[in-house]
This record gives C-alpha cells, structure tokens and sequence, in this order.
C-alpha cells in the first residue's frame, strides 16, 4: 500500500469534483427520461404538423386523379349536365396570367431588389417596409385594388387585370427574395471589381447579379408559384369564363377560379372538376417549388 | 483628366540590401511614382491613421510593417480610394500619384483605380467566371472589347503570375477548380493585366501556404520591374525578404496608426533610428 502525500478528502476541489460526479450518476436515469419525453414532443410536433399537409395532397390526389383524361385538359368546362369538359381554358388563363405578370414583374422586382441590396438610405428603408407591409396584406385587398384601378378603368374583367393584382402578390417577394439573394454575394467580389476600376453598375452587372443567380431563380419561381395559387384576387379582375379565350383583354378563366367555382356548383360532374383542377393547381405549384430548389442546387454546385 | 502616363524608366539592380557596415539608405533619383503627405483615414470622425507622409519610387517594393490595428490596410486602401465606398469615412492630406493629387474633385476614382490595382488578402476570382474572363475581367470593366487585346494582355498577365503554364490548356474552367495559391496568382494576373502603375497588396499571403506563400514572394520580387508594389504585411521575414523599403507603423495612444520609421529595408532591420521600431523587428512586441 502506498500512502497518499496528502489527504485527498481534505482538497476541496477533490471532494466538490466526487459530489458532482455522485449528482451526475444518480440524475442520470431521470435525465435520460427528461430528455426520450422531450424528443418524443417533438416527433408529435412534427406528426401533427405534417400529418395534415400528407392529409391534403393524398385527399386532393385521390379525389382529383379520376378527373383526369384527355377531356380534362384539352376542352373548356362543359354547362352542367353536359358530359365531359375540362379546364383548357382555365390552363390557358392561368398560363397567360402567370406569363403576363412574371413578364413584367420580374425586371422591375430584381432591379428593385438590387437597388434595396445596395442602398441603406431612407428611400430603400421605406420601399423595403412597403415590401413587407404588401407581402402580408390580405390578397383580397390586392383584388379590389385591381378592381378600382384597372377593371373600372378599362370598362372590363380581363387577363390583364388579373395580371396586375398577380403581379403586385408576386412584386414584393421577387424584390426580397432579390435582395436577400444580392446581399448573400460575398463583399470581397464587389470590391476586387471596384480595384480593378469597374464602376457601380458594372460591378451589379458583371459580378454582383451573376453570383446571387441561383438565389434569384428560386425567388421568382417561388413567387410565381405564390401567384398562381391566389384566387381572391382574380375573383375581382378576370371574373371567370367558362369558354376558351386567348385575348387577354377578355375576361378568362384560371386555375383558381376554377376550383372555386365549379366546387361550390350542386353538381357532381362540375365537383369532379374543381377536384381535378385543384390537384392540377398543387402539382404545378410543388413542381414550382421543388423545382427551384433543384436548380438552385444544380447552379450552385457547378460553381464549384 | 488625368496626366498621360510616363514611361517607366528602366531600372538598374543597385538599391538592394547592403552590408551592416555602410547600410545604405539612398535617396532614390527622379520624382516619387507616389507621394503621401500627411494622409490621415477617419471612421465616423475616429482617427484610424494619422498623418503618414513617406514616398514611394518607381519599380521598388514598399513593405507597410507593423502590429495589428496599427492602420496599414486602412492606409493602403486609401491609396487607391477604397474608402469612398464607405460613408464614414473621410480621408484628409494629399495623395500624388504621378504628382496629381488622386483626391482632386477632377480625379475620377474609377479611373485611378485602373491604374492603382489591389490584390486582397483572401483570393477573390469571380466565382462565376472562367479563369480567362477573371484574367481579362478588369479589361472588360475598363471597356476594352478587342478580342486580340485582351487575349494578348491576359496571356501576359498570367505569364507574370507564373501561372500561364499550369492554366494555358484550361483557360475556360472555372476559377475554382484552381488551388488557393493558384487563385491568389490569379488575382495578381488579374489585377497586373490592367496594366496598372502601383499594385497594392494586402497581405496577398496570409491566407495561403508556406509553399504557396514563397512562390508568391518570389513572384512579388520579380514583378518590381513592371510595377511599383506597395504591400501590408506583419509578416517580418516577409517584408526583410521582398522590400526595398519599409514603413513602420504602430498604434498611437488614442488608436491611431502612426508612422514611426520609413527607410530602406536593410536599414529599418538592422539600425533603424527609433527604439520602437528596434524592439518591434527584433520581435518584442507585436
């Protein structure tokens, strides 16, 4: 046996170091419990969140697959009681919808966006407010809006119309989503153009919006899918049409509308329809969606 | 406008290190490529150098030596107008370059940073560039269109880098398949293919290497013949191993960088004339 130099239950640190290891090993089993409880609240939380979204692409999938054949997307929605028909002309609406106000939405919001990534004066304070107020104000709003300003001005529903109330949901997410995207593009790379002699809008276009492209396609794509699912604010510019119409001066159909219509008809043939069209609505939006991330992946490993 | 550019004089190898006995401190002849004259750099009103005048002479290496927040980035970046895209700051004194001075009202700053080039401490290629349109980016900023021009200029450029041999055969892949010493030779090709008079660098090797460090030390000493560099470095070995001349700096009481000593290399390492300048190149402090 050898015999310690000095008394280790006299060091204070010893005898505090042994306490705290006795509290650790006897609240260990408890501690464990804590923590299995914890996690399982989480795993709940996670069902009861995804649970229903699951709930509503399979409910919408089940009910809008039978609506789909060949009629569903070639003809224009048939009067009740007619066999047949389908949303051509509320694809064709939307498309021409979608089209017109990422036409002419996308240039302004990016430049826009560019001009809040590089100003932090008072002006790009207040456009950057008025942004977000826009982006969560109610889209019924925006309808209306687009019904004093346009439909009562041109004496009519039209495309166009709902282009401009489209194009004012999507304006303020392209010009955040710009920004954010702009602002992401490390400082070093403006400032290597600046050394070299480049002058501001140079430095924008040749370095700055080139590196935040993968930022910026996922914006626009992610705000085209926000507009292409709004109704509240078609129901006020375009009216609906139940017959195929090109001329976006006319008023059309839309995805959107369509649901909502046909779905509140007391008519199963016109019910089937809304269900086929809201399914076609969730496909082109998830596909929208995913697809922006996709790409912006792809884009962002060929960088590298 | 600004002055046509002088031909730079063909320069003969004298000025180098001496021996400890006569240290040569020689005035070097003609007029300063650049001359700062009490350039002070203030932040919102704090001053962050003070009062720095020293001269810098054609086709040599001028080493800005001290301890960190001694204000050598922030004196260099002056010296080609990088404060004007901050809004605090202000910069006060004269800067000639060429005998014009770069702050006139007439001066315009683009156009002197073409001709004041920068080289930054992390290498900065333009990731969503080729390495060719990295190596004639600054061309193309400058408006130059001439497909023989720039092709020209970049393989010059990228020949003066050392980096022509291992990029020749890939001119199109991106920038970042390049190593990181690679890509900070790449900023130098870039920066060089602009022609400019000075080239400032900012630590152009800290984020780099030992290897890769020395290829660029060695590039920076042959490169003196083409352009007169100004380089910030806290590496000592460093500045003793590329300069021709030093400028000491350190932190004042109120945190200003001031300039303790300026004179040729040999002389601020083995006699320089201020204690401080003694303690901090035999690595007392710093």
């Amino acid at each position: 046996m050898t015999t310690l130099a000095f008394d280790p239950s006299a060091d204070p640190n010893l005898v505090r170091r042994r306490k705290i290891q006795n509290v650790a090993a006897a609240s260990l089993g408890r501690r464990k419990v804590y923590s299995r409880i914890a996690i399982g609240i989480c795993w709940v939380s996670l069902a009861l969140a995804i649970v229903p979204l699951v709930a509503v692409i399979a409910y919408v999938v089940a009910k809008g697959l039978p609506a789909w054949n060949i009629d569903f997307f070639t003809q224009s929605t048939t009067p009740e009681g007619i066999p047949g028909g389908g949303v051509w002309n509320a694809i064709v609406g939307t498309v021409e919808i979608g089209v017109i106000a990422t036409a002419v939405t996308v240039p302004i919001g990016l430049l826009c966006g560019l001009f809040l990534a590089e100003s932090d004066g008072r002006i790009a304070e207040s456009v950057r407010f008025t942004a977000d107020v826009m982006t969560g104000m109610p889209s019924i709003t925006i309808g209306i809006f687009g019904y004093i300003a346009i439909v009562r001005n041109t004496g009519g529903y039209s495309a166009l119309a709902g282009a401009f109330a489209i194009g004012f949901i999507m304006l303020p997410v392209i010009m955040r989503a710009g920004e954010t995207a702009i602002r992401g593009v490390p400082h070093q790379l403006s400032e290597a153009a600046l050394a070299l002699g480049a002058r501001r809008a140079t430095i924008a276009r040749r370095v700055v919006v080139p590196a935040a492209m993968p930022g910026i396609i996922t914006g626009v794509l992610l705000a085209v899918a926000r507009g292409l699912g709004e109704t509240a604010p078609l129901l006020l510019t375009i009216f609906g049409n139940q017959y195929l119409k090109w001329n976006p001066t006319k008023p059309i159909e839309a995805l959107p509308l369509a649901i909502y219509n046909n779905s509140s008809q007391p008519y199963a043939d016109l019910i089937q329809i809304a269900w086929g069209a809201a399914l076609l609505l969730m496909v082109v939006v998830l596909v929208l969606s995913i697809g922006s991330r996709v790409l912006a992946t792809v884009l962002q490993r060929e960088r590298r | 406008m600004i002055d046509p550019i002088p031909a730079v004089p063909h320069l003969e190898e004298g000025a180098g290190p001496g021996t400890a006995e006569e240290l040569p401190d020689p005035e070097p002849a003609g007029d300063p490529v650049m001359s700062l004259q009490g350039v002070t750099v203030a932040f919102a009103g704090r001053k962050a150098v003070r009062d720095v005048s020293f001269d810098v002479h054609v086709g040599e290496i001028t080493a800005l030596i001290g301890p960190s927040g001694s204000g050598k980035t922030t004196l260099l970046r002056a010296l080609n107008r990088m404060h004007d895209t901050v809004r605090t700051a202000s910069v006060t004194g004269t800067v000639l370059l060429d005998g014009t001075d770069i702050y006139a009202p007439t001066t315009d700053p683009t156009l002197l940073r073409s001709r004041v080039g920068m080289v930054f401490q992390r290498p900065n290629p333009f990731p969503t560039m080729s390495i060719y349109e990295n190596a004639v980016a600054g061309l193309r900023f400058n408006g130059v269109r001439k497909k023989a021009l720039l092709d020209e200029a970049a393989e010059s450029a990228l020949v003066a880098a050392v980096l022509w041999d291992s990029v020749r055969d890939r001119l199109n892949a991106h920038a970042s398949t390049l190593s990181g010493g690679e890509q900070q030779r790449l900023c130098i090709a870039r920066a060089l293919a602009v022609e400019p008079e000075v080239l400032l660098m900012d630590e152009p090797t800290s984020a780099l290497d030992p290897i890769a460090t020395k290829r660029i030390e060695e590039l920076v000493g042959e490169l003196k013949h083409r352009v007169t560099i100004i380089i910030v470095t806290h590496n000592m070995q460093q500045a003793m191993r590329v300069s021709d001349r030093c400028a000491f700096l350190l932190m004042g009481e109120d945190k200003a960088g001031e300039l303790i000593e300026f004179g040729s290399t040999a002389k601020l390492f083995s006699e320089p004339s201020d204690p401080r300048t003694l303690d901090y190149v035999n690595g007392r402090f710093g």
